[in-house]
């Protein structure tokens, strides 16, 4: 029998906002134990939360973004469990009325496009970070992550592989960053993913018992857990067993998921409305401003850039990978900088200089009017290819005025004629066994005596012009 | 007249004009509380010390000092947090915990320049209607030590009946402030949901809870109401106003005032002795020019049960929070993390508020929630649209706090449904949001308080405390203080 | 319909313990306070929208401004069972 896979997922992302969720305390990401709280996150006696502006402003944006209807009534929900790690003993969240529902988005697997739908997406708290002390064999409780704002994005059923999956995150995770209401730093925490996945004869129409698989947080592990888990379910059903609807948690480490302790009652969770937070209300008024305010994302730059600037998919695709790269380059055009030119150094020599420097795009110290100048001065003559290259290299750090360099280092190019004619006879005398293999038709000697002629101007000329006077030399 | 006979006005003026000094009133309620309070067990802590050197502290400003308040001696309900002073809601669990922080109301209060004396005794988490289920053992009621002085905030009434303080800062979820106040023959007024912050109020049931004072009479409730209402940034659901106000606006002019008397809070089950007491003060109003009218109020049927579902629910999820991790107490032994959960809650609480915690439990539970919490608070709108058809005939009502004056105590221990059934007349205003304030308005023949309510409007707290002050101008109910008798 | 297995279900949730007596009496006085809470079957309130919030207040926000966050020790000061950094619970982590 061929089985198929069925798969939904539940991503939490982190919203970029300065300060928690309900409280004025800093979200920044580590810090010692304990040191980003106050007696609304810690769930002290009597405090109360207040909702941060821009957690409602991301989630809208975010919702919009995956094209979801936004509720304009929408309100807090408290869902009750005692876990050390959540110091109120509920969790406030939206249950009834989340922020956004019924979206869409379109990924691209291969040839194929397909449309994953989103059920809902709402506003809620993180909870704290536990960690066991073997020493003492007790758990400290840190509530520094308390209170960090997260939106729960929740899919449909519609994935019926892992690359599937896969690709959704990676379209959720640029849209995000697009927007800036997310870093989505996997490693960090900031994007983490539930999977819930079935599996069922090939045709069938009957969704079976599902397992939701928890503590997943990168694409590898997402890809892994899910072969195995599917092969898991596959492997009871064709052993006449039954999959048992449970939480299973995927061990990195062994390669494998395994069940986890079941909660007494962990399902009873006691929802009901929010009493400390009046209901949020966005007039039609409220949501024609934020979809105004909305970014060009990644798929619409690539299409216009393909568009407007001629520049293959390729390029579109990698000048779109990151946010501060796509601005980066269409800050460049607006300089003035022909489209595939700038594509071509972003390309290679921005990238290559990140990459070597494990950066990223955002954190870069060079501008664009740097870059921009540069490529000019290529374009302009004054300056040779290769030459640019370690003027990029020396200015990619500092930003340092392009001009001033190239003056104070005295690397002009020579465009002179007299000067290159004159280095050029100097090659040949000094190099006659070059000068009889060439007019034996050896090529290669061509270029040792262009190499020649290009130390003796100290690679500042313009190596056309050095060709064209060696020929001359040479020919006459 | 002895300076605990003074209302908290007539002490600040005094302080003001320097007849007396704050040390001088402070010193005076400490010594107070020193004979009084080893048998009305009031307060839970005493910071006399602390008092002292505020008082002292406060005295040099007396000149400069903007409240009517100021330098006036008083005490605040101890679920109420105070920085550096334990606050315990008269419950085990919370151990000797210390908040790390002050109310908001506990801030206005000091930058008013009061002097705290400490925190009053209550029902555990404020869930009673006696005070019997503090953890620190019962209050006792000043006009008769064999009864109980109301709750929850009994231990505030208590205190300012017996001249321990000049006011008393409570809270009232369905009748804390008010029927306590009736108990003990004092004024207290539980003003607007929303026009008081909640911030620092350790929570029993959020959407009903409100701060309020209890006081000798409707003007100093004025006054510190001036002091605590404004809407604080810290509580969401604290509401923008006109505020600070309500003193200046005493004038006792009623005439005109349409005064409406809910038949149904006058029937059945109500002590004769406390609604002929009522319904003189009716007359005492009219022959100030009010107009009463008699109206019918059906669905106040529906109070409690709404009342004790919304609360219970909110209270269990409010009272989760209580685990042996954070603060407070821990069951000294313990098999691992569950079990530290329960023998920490089942421990720590008590009988009331365990009961309170199961049924909040249930209504909430999978396949309940619709049934109970659901229809509670679908009644909940019909009653607030009861309240504004009614309030389209009068501008205020009047009921009796209480349908009884204070019972023995522990008479209403053993059958908690009839404890929950004598809060009738007071949870409907809480259910609805309003202002509801309650007086003293005469005596039973064992010499007990009766007092009666006033309900208006949402923000009609002026309205409320200028009709008491009319009926206080004419009677002097409000000045009577327990003493002499044979029990204190 | 309130009946001992209920009564320990709620209890579980509760985290609360009940021995033999106290679940009796926890069960009967339920029992008639639930049965109390029926009457309000008898008010229609079809069409009726539960209120959770008895004003009409809304879109109560916040800046997303950093303020300073309290102090480490001040904050553990009052647990029950903490070193100088965290809160300690029996182990937690599976």
């Amino acid at each position: 029998m061929t089985w198929e896979i069925v798969i939904g997922l539940e991503t939490h992302v982190e919203l970029a906002t300065k300060t928690k969720i309900f409280c004025a305390c800093t979200t920044a990401f580590g810090g010692p134990p304990n040191t980003h709280c106050c007696p609304v996150c810690t769930g002290m006696p009597g405090a109360l939360p207040v909702l941060n502006k821009k957690v409602l402003e991301f989630a809208v944006k975010a919702g919009l973004a995956l094209n979801c209807s936004i509720t304009q009534h929408s309100r807090f929900d408290r869902k009750n469990y005692f876990y050390p790690d959540l110091p109120k003993a509920y969790q406030i969240s939206q249950l009834y009325l989340p922020i956004a529902r019924d979206g869409a988005v379109s990924i691209h697997t291969g040839a194929e496009n397909k449309t994953v739908r989103i059920h809902e997406l709402h506003m809620e708290e993180d909870a704290g970070k536990l960690i066991h002390d073997p020493w003492l064999d007790q758990t400290r409780a840190d509530y520094n992550r308390c209170g960090v704002p997260l939106i729960e994005i929740v899919t449909e059923p519609d994935f019926r592989t892992a690359y599937e999956v896969v690709a959704y995150l990676e379209k959720l995770k640029e849209t995000l960053q697009y927007l800036g209401v997310s870093d989505c730093k996997m490693q960090e925490g900031s994007l983490r993913c539930d999977v819930n996945l079935s599996v069922r004869p090939m045709g069938s129409m009957e969704l079976g018992t599902r397992t939701e698989m928890k503590n997943l947080n990168s694409f590898k592990s997402i890809v892994r857990a899910i072969d195995y888990e599917a092969k898991r379910q596959i492997e009871l059903i064709e052993e006449g067993k039954r999959v048992i609807q449970e939480t299973r948690r995927w061990d990195e480490n062994k390669d494998a998921t395994y069940a986890m302790r079941s909660k007494e009652n962990a399902q009873d969770y006691r929802y009901f409305p929010e009493p400390d937070l009046p209901p949020v209300e966005l007039s039609q008024n409220d949501l024609d401003e934020l979809r105004a305010t909305q970014p060009e994302l990644a798929e619409a730059k690539r299409a216009r850039y393909q568009r407007d600037y001629s520049l293959p998919l390729y390029d579109c695709q990698m000048l779109t990978s990151d946010k501060a790269l796509a601005a980066f380059f269409e800050r460049l055009v607006a300089l003035g900088t022909p489209p595939k030119q700038g594509a071509n150094w972003i390309m290679g020599e921005v990238l290559g200089a990140l990459s070597q420097r494990a950066m990223e795009a955002k954190d870069m110290a060079l501008t664009a009017p740097t870059l921009a100048r540069l490529i000019a001065l290529v374009d302009e003559g004054r300056l040779n290819r290769n030459t640019a290259v370690k003027v990029f290299e020396a200015v990619f750090d500092t930003d340092q005025d392009v001009d001033e360099y190239v003056t104070a280092h005295n690397l002009e190019q020579v465009n002179d004629s007299r000067l290159v004619l004159e280095a050029c006879v100097k090659v040949l005398q000094a190099h006659p066994q070059s000068v009889s293999d060439y007019r034996s038709g050896k090529e290669k000697a061509f270029g040792f005596m262009v190499g020649q002629a290009m130390r003796e101007l100290k690679g500042k000329a313009n190596p056309q012009t050095v060709n064209a006077a060696l020929r001359e030399l040479l020919e006459t | 007249m002895e300076l605990r006979e003074f209302t908290a006005l007539e002490l600040g003026a005094a302080i003001k004009k320097g007849e007396t000094s704050v040390p001088e009133a402070t010193q005076a309620a400490l010594d107070r509380i020193s004979t009084q309070d080893k048998a009305l067990n009031a307060f839970i802590t005493i910071a006399g010390e602390q008092a002292l050197d505020r008082a002292k502290a406060l005295q040099t400003g007396v000149k400069g000092a903007d409240s009517p308040l100021y330098g006036v001696p008083m005490a605040i309900k101890d679920n109420i947090c105070t920085c550096g002073m334990k606050t315990s809601c008269a419950s085990k669990i919370l151990g000797d915990f210390t908040p790390p922080y002050d109310a908001t109301v506990v801030e206005k209060l000091t930058e008013a320049g009061a002097v705290s004396l400490g925190k009053l005794n209550m029902d555990e988490f404020a869930m009673g209607s006696t005070s019997e289920t503090s953890f620190y053992a019962p209050v006792k009621n000043p006009w008769d030590l064999s009864r109980v002085p109301g709750g929850s905030s009994g231990g505030g009434a208590a205190a300012v009946a017996a001249g321990m303080g000049w006011y008393a800062i409570g809270s009232d979820t369905g009748g804390s402030i008010r029927q306590p106040a009736s108990f003990c023959g004092v004024t207290g007024i539980k003003p607007t949901y929303g026009t008081v912050s909640r911030y620092g109020l350790v929570a029993y049931a959020s959407s009903l809870d409100q701060i309020g004072p209890l006081c000798r009479d409707a003007a100093d409730c004025a006054a510190v109401l001036d002091t605590l209402m404004g809407r604080d940034p810290r509580d969401a659901t604290s509401l923008d106003g006109p505020y600070g106000r309500l003193l200046e606006t005493l004038t006792g002019d009623v005439r005109g005032l349409k005064i409406g008397l809910p038949s149904e809070c006058f029937g059945e089950g109500l002590d004769r002795e406390v609604k002929s007491a009522v319904l003189t003060m009716a007359d005492a109003l009219k022959s100030r020019g009010a107009e009463v009218m008699e109206l019918s109020f059906p669905v106040i049927e529906y109070a409690v049960p709404a009342y004790y579902i919304i609360a219970a629910a909110e209270a269990s999820s409010n009272l989760s929070r209580f685990d042996g991790v954070k603060y407070g107490w821990r069951a000294p032994q313990y098999d691992g993390l569950e079990d530290l959960y329960r023998k920490t809650r089942t421990q720590g609480f008590g009988a009331e508020v365990k009961r309170r915690v199961l049924l909040g439990t249930f209504v909430l539970s999978s396949g309940y929630y619709d049934a109970y919490y659901q229809k509670a608070l679908q009644v909940k709108a019909v009653i607030k649209n009861a309240f504004d058809q009614a309030f389209r005939l009068c501008d205020l009502l009047l009921t009796p706090t209480a349908p009884t004056t204070a019972p023995k105590l522990a008479a209403s221990l053993g059958d908690p449904l009839q404890m929950y059934l004598s809060d009738i007349n007071t949870v409907s205003a809480n259910l609805a949001g309003l202002p509801a304030l309650s007086m003293p308005c005469g005596f039973d023949a064992q010499g007990l308080p009766i007092g009666a309510q006033l309900i208006a409007p949402h923000f009609g707290e002026g309205t409320l405390l200028n009709t008491a002050h009319a009926f206080q101008l004419d009677t002097n109910w409000h000045r009577l203080t327990p003493r002499g008798g044979k029990t204190i | 319909m309130i009946d001992t297995e209920l009564i320990d279900y709620i209890a579980g949730l509760s985290r609360l313990e009940l021995d033999a007596g106290e679940r009796q009496v926890m069960t009967t006085q339920l029992e008639q306070i639930i049965a109390y809470m029926d009457v309000l079957n008898q008010l229609d309130t079809a069409g009726v929208e539960p209120m959770s919030h008895v004003f009409p207040v809304k879109n109560v926000l916040r800046e997303d401004e950093v303020m300073p966050s309290q102090v480490r020790y001040e904050l553990l000061a009052g647990s029950p069972a903490g070193d100088k950094e965290a809160f300690l619970v029996p182990k937690a982590v599976e």
